[in-house]
């Protein structure tokens, strides 16, 4: 089996998974203590807490503060529901965490348009009152990468707060600056699943969606998994640690790949991208006939929730294609673990398959 | 036997949090070769989401649970799902609700508590969402959630109950919606459930769980929760007798036992060592490597009175500490405990 789908879901660190056993811990240690207990085992699962903290922080900017969350899709909901905005824009290309939390905020939501590019040009107007725009760092289906610190320019001169959307670029790419608001997931970065978290720049007012307990600050209660802070961490420093070695990695994938599937046409933008992602489309291809001809093979039409719906995707119709284009293109996503050979083989045997359906 | 050191701390606090069992820690282990998002269509993503669905048949036969399982990462955000999303809005909150509900409650009557920490179930008899826990994490009272379930039915009301401090351990109750936490009966923190017994209680969200909680499922978790549930209680037996003694050891010290005469779990109590705060006291069992708390972890560090001991109107609550007992706990441990009470006791209590 060849794993292209890493806009998904990413393998497991080996060394986030070995920073977590020690917090896996069983009667014979004391690492399974609760982070919020005041005694000896619980200040010490507390510690850890703080250290991810820290290490999830170096991927972010100067100025704000990191909020563990259950998920990305959490931590976009706490700030989305935790400004309790009437009027929100958010562009057409948002993954469904943005889209549908804006409409369940009860806000008038403007729709920012999206470029056959893939890109959300910052140049368009936002109407009277906004108080969140919502713009994704890079998009999940077809890896674009969107002027971020020009939205948040604009979003700041209408007096609105910036939230970004930064999971499929955080730990990729530098800190994104200007945001007010980012939200995270582990998982998409070599982390485990199960955790995410929101940065809050300094002075940005949120109220909480989880009370309880009054964990972190106040604003998300529930009990912290010590051992999914560490994963997170551990994943975050290695990250950075790697940048300019996986995005090389992945430039050479991008390139390699890209220069087998000629007769494919590239959806979005091939240079304001993320290289460890390709999404192509034949007319005419049948996606499903494909993915049942290379059942070795492990990509996606579109986003992984809205994989099963059949709907077709909501981000290839904002950039201009048809929905039979946009049901015949594909996601193929790889990173720090693909080799040049899992790929080379991987897209020699996609086209193979393609060409025999005639298309 | 060995001294109590800083290394071998003796935990008494497991009400805040339980250790990982060895069954759970595997499933966890092995868990993690499904790391595929359970929603992607290729080959690793559908057998991921053969697990997620494996783990929840799983979990539904282990706590007998006709209904549907929508995973969480903890109860939490259980309750503030069920609160959030019920068709009904929040009406009724009894006085001893974790805050994890009471921070919830806006409009909604707070049901009063008796001195020995239970409710009225007539009191319950409400239209709407009404949120009674199933065990105390403070003081382990055992609240008649069957006769509170009653009570709310017959005025169209749906109950919701906390069993974060109960499941796995005691059946479940006769509730509408259960929030439940893995890290309380031996799984991993981050993970949890809500119960909910029929989806039409609920207005869906979109996402994933059948589009009733966003977010990728933490599946190792999930596993580890399912493997957790499977471990049984029979272990509680034993407990029941290791809390006898404690308490033997405590009343001849001249502590006190809170609502001594309900009925309690015997893995959470509440004790008064009169005359010494509680916040001494944790110091003191600290400083000889005992770990237990005032009240609940989340609150121990705020040094806020307990909410819960303020609404049964215990005298001395300043002065009462929680002690809870695991799976793990062994008589050698209650010996420690009860040596260092007696030795923190101020002598003119104990006379």
């Amino acid at each position: 089996m060849i794993y292209l789908d890493y806009q998904a879901t990413t393998p497991l660190a080996p060394e986030a998974r070995d920073a977590m056993l020690p917090w896996l811990s069983g009667p014979e240690g004391m690492g399974f203590a609760n982070p919020h207990s005041p005694h000896r085992p619980g200040r010490a699962a507390a510690a850890a807490v703080e250290v991810a903290r820290e290490q999830v922080a170096a991927l972010l900017p100067p100025g704000g503060r990191v909020i563990f969350t259950g998920s990305a899709t959490e931590a976009i909901n706490l700030a989305i529901f935790g400004r309790k905005p009437g009027q929100i824009a958010v562009s057409a290309i948002e993954h469904a965490a943005v889209l549908d939390t804006a409409q369940a905020s009860g806000a008038r939501v403007q729709i920012l348009t999206a470029g056959s590019d893939g890109l959300v040009s910052p140049a368009q107007h936002l109407a009277p009152g906004t108080d969140v725009v919502a713009v994704m760092q890079v998009n999940n289906e077809i890896g674009t990468i969107q002027p971020v610190a020009a939205w948040a320019d604009a979003a700041h001169a209408a007096g609105a707060v910036f939230l970004c959307d930064a999971v499929q670029g955080a730990g990729k790419l530098a800190p994104l600056e200007g945001a007010d608001l980012i939200a995270l997931s582990a998982h998409k970065l070599y982390g485990p699943k199960g955790i995410g978290a929101l940065w809050i720049r300094d002075g940005v007012e949120l109220s909480p969606l989880i009370h309880g307990g009054g964990q972190e600050g106040g604003l998300r209660s529930g009990t912290l998994s010590p051992a999914l802070c560490a994963g997170f961490g551990a994943a975050a420093t290695i990250a950075l640690a790697r940048q300019a070695e996986d995005l090389d990695h992945v430039g050479r994938l991008w390139r390699q790949g890209g220069g087998l599937l000629v007769e494919w046409i590239l959806n979005g933008s091939a240079e304001h991208r993320w290289h460890g992602n390709l999404n192509l489309y034949r007319p005419g291809l049948d996606v499903a006939r494909l993915m049942s001809d290379c059942r070795n093979l492990a990509f996606s039409a579109g986003s992984a929730c809205a994989s099963g719906s059949g709907r077709p995707s909501h981000v290839l119709r904002a950039i201009g294609l048809t929905d039979s284009l946009a049901k015949s293109s594909v996601r193929l996503g790889f990173g720090r673990y693909t080799t040049i050979e899992q790929l080379e083989d991987a897209c020699a045997r996609l086209d193979a398959a393609a060409a025999a359906q005639g298309v | 036997m060995p001294n109590a050191g800083p290394n071998t701390p003796t935990y008494l606090d497991h009400a805040a949090t339980t250790p990982l069992l060895p069954a759970a820690r595997d499933a966890w282990l092995e868990g993690m070769a499904l790391w595929a998002n359970p929603s992607s269509p290729h080959g690793p993503g559908r057998a991921a989401r053969a697990g997620l669905e494996d783990a929840r048949e799983r979990v539904k036969a282990a706590l007998a649970w006709d209904g549907e399982v929508v995973f969480t990462s903890g109860a939490s955000e259980a309750l503030a799902l069920a609160i959030a999303r019920c068709r009904l809005p929040l009406t009724g909150v009894s006085a001893a609700e974790h805050d994890a509900v009471l921070r919830h409650r806006e409009n909604a009557a707070i049901l009063p508590v008796d001195g020995g920490g239970l409710i009225e179930p007539a009191s319950a008899a409400l239209p709407g969402l009404i949120a009674v826990q199933h065990v105390n994490n403070e003081t382990g009272v055992i609240q008649p959630l069957a006769a509170i379930a009653t009570a709310v039915r017959a005025a169209g009301g749906l109950l919701l109950a906390d069993c974060a401090q109960s499941a796995g351990k005691l059946a479940l109750p006769d509730a509408d919606l259960i929030a439940i936490a893995a890290h309380k009966f031996g799984g991993p923190i981050g993970v949890g459930a809500l119960l909910v017994r029929d989806y039409a209680m609920l207005r869906p969200s979109g996402g994933q769980e059948r589009g009733y909680r966003g977010g990728t499922e933490d599946l190792p978790g999930i596993l580890a929760m399912a493997a957790a549930l499977e471990a049984g209680a029979a272990w509680l037996a034993g407990a029941a007798a290791l809390r006898a003694s404690l308490e033997t050891a405590i009343h001849a010290a001249g502590g006190e036992v809170v609502a001594a005469a309900a009925l309690r779990i015997a893995a959470v109590g509440a004790y008064r060592m009169p005359g010494k705060s509680a916040v001494a006291q944790l110091i003191g069992f600290d400083a000889k490597g005992i770990a237990v708390s005032a009240g609940s972890a989340c609150s121990s560090g705020s040094l806020r009175g307990s909410h819960v001991l303020a609404a049964m109107g215990v005298a001395g609550a300043s002065e009462v500490i929680r002690v809870s007992i695991g799976r793990e706990t062994t008589p050698a441990d209650i010996d420690r405990f009860a040596a260092v009470w007696r030795a923190l006791q101020p002598a003119t209590a104990s006379a």
